[in-house]
């Protein structure tokens, strides 16, 4: 089974090494498929996950002292321990 | 005869046996060339690019909590200046007045009022398609210190496709009661957090993050009661707690200059708690000057192993705090905000207005005044103004 495994994991190794070439048409790397150019509409404040810091950690706040459900807000930081 | 239908049988399943084996073997170096296609791709694709630094900004907020008895209100402030263009600085101060007379402050105690104030510092540094953030505050009541500081770093691959973050917490609080001197506790808190922003096309963008929470210490609050065959007994609560949060999030633009998002997040702990949260939103621009936002939001959470109305037998553990009863909580919200003066480039500033109406439900949680079980309603009030310079 391990001398089976190194060459996959030899291979692997390689073409991640040779990525950006395109030596090999068989391990063409997956290109971003969504150009910086065609990014125009993300760019919007309307897309933004999390637009202003102070109302957000208002309702942060306010939910972690009556919910006992914590975290993975993508908030950067800590909340306080206060209660 | 019989040995030689065997034997071609035998053939027969071994060359069935050959073709799956080949076929396997084509699908596994298949999904290789794909592996390694990708990884060569997240890779190559870093490239020359940078991030740029969160730009300057100023935010005023007045904030005002009500429900349940409690009226928490106050003003905060955020500065955010850059130097140097490579870190920036941000400085937070934080306000909460507080008003309490709540179901268990009237039914054992009496209504009172306090002030938290709140500190915080933060840095941002940016290198290449990584940026650091390092953050460290302190908030301050008249029973309770607590400090925490946070590194996070987040990192751009894929050609900017694709955003990753790590980050870490620890927290330290102290805990006092106030008329009792002899009263000292602590409790430290850890929360350890990853997450991933990926791009999925020119229109949508989903994020999907996880969180490990760890407390030690004192966590529960001096002054509530638990009741126990009718009568009140200081409530006791385990001094350790872990929870795991996951959060995903779908964010989309529906190309009519309007959007929606939509949330889930799961989280549970060793104390036995489960919780899901769900959120969708619409968010859309009415003419040049204003962005308008509209949300609902479902929560829902089943109670702690030690929790209980009205405890029938003795154990180490027992509490009657409602935030680790059964319950769920529905809000409506929305949001409106008018750009004042934009001048792109240089500056922009914008008038803001939140609101959120929230009802409380609790499963088994009685108002001890009706015997009923307890629900009640909130609202939530935000107005501030958020400049970019």
């Amino acid at each position: 089974m391990k001398t089976r495994m190194r060459p996959a994991i030899a291979l692997i190794a390689a073409s991640a090494l040779l990525g950006g070439c395109s030596m090999l048409p068989t391990f063409k790397p997956i290109e971003p498929w969504v150009k910086p150019y065609e990014r125009e509409r993300l760019a919007d404040p309307i897309m933004k996950l999390s637009r202003d810091s102070l109302p957000e950690k208002h309702f942060e706040h306010v939910r972690d002292v009556r919910e006992a459900a914590r975290g993975a807000t993508g908030v950067q930081g800590g909340g306080c321990g206060c209660n | 005869m019989a040995a030689t239908r065997r034997s071609n049988a035998r053939l027969r399943a071994g060359g069935v046996a050959r073709l799956r084996g080949l076929r396997a073997a084509r699908r596994r170096a298949a999904l290789l060339r794909r592996l390694a296609g990708l990884i060569g791709g997240v890779l190559a694709a870093s490239g020359a690019r940078a991030v740029d630094l969160p730009e300057d900004h100023a935010e005023a907020l007045y904030h005002l909590y009500n429900g349940g008895g409690v009226t928490a209100q106050g003003p905060a402030l955020l500065v955010r200046k850059s130097i140097a263009d490579k870190v920036s600085l941000t400085g937070t101060y934080y306000v909460d007045a507080v008003s309490n007379a709540s179901i268990d402050v009237v039914t054992t105690a009496s209504p009172y009022r306090e002030t938290r104030q709140e500190f915080a510092l933060s840095g941002d540094y940016v290198y290449r398609d990584s940026q650091i953030t390092v953050a460290a505050s302190t908030s301050h009541e008249p029973d309770y210190v607590a400090n925490n500081g946070s590194i996070d770093v987040t990192q751009e691959v894929f050609g900017g496709m694709t955003n990753v973050s790590l980050g870490f917490s620890r927290g330290s609080d102290r805990v006092t009661k106030k008329g009792s001197p002899e009263f000292q506790d602590h409790a430290t808190h850890w929360q350890y957090r990853l997450g991933a922003t990926q791009i999925l096309t020119p229109r949508w963008l989903m994020s999907a993050n996880f969180e490990a929470l760890s407390d030690d210490g004192f966590l529960g609050s001096p002054y509530r009661v638990a009741r126990v065959f009718g009568a009140a007994v200081p409530e006791r609560n385990p001094r350790t707690r872990t929870g795991r949060a996951v959060k995903l999030r779908l964010i989309g633009d529906l190309g009519n200059r309007d959007a929606m998002h939509l949330e889930y997040r799961y989280f549970r702990d060793t104390w036995a708690i489960k919780a899901h949260t769900a959120e969708l939103g619409y968010s859309r621009y009415l003419g040049q000057a204003w962005l308008a936002d509209a949300y609902a939001r479902y929560y829902t959470q089943s109670h702690a192993l030690f929790y209980s109305d009205n405890a029938i037998s003795e154990t180490t553990y027992v509490s009657r705090n409602r935030q680790l009863s059964t319950f769920n909580d529905g809000s409506l919200g929305a949001k409106l905000s008018y750009t004042v003066r934009k001048i792109p480039g240089r500056y922009e500033v914008k008038l803001n207005g939140a609101y959120e109406y929230t009802r409380f439900k609790f499963k088994d949680f009685t108002d001890v005044r009706t015997g009923s079980l307890y629900g009640y309603s909130s609202s939530v009030v935000q107005l501030y103004v958020s400049a970019i310079y």
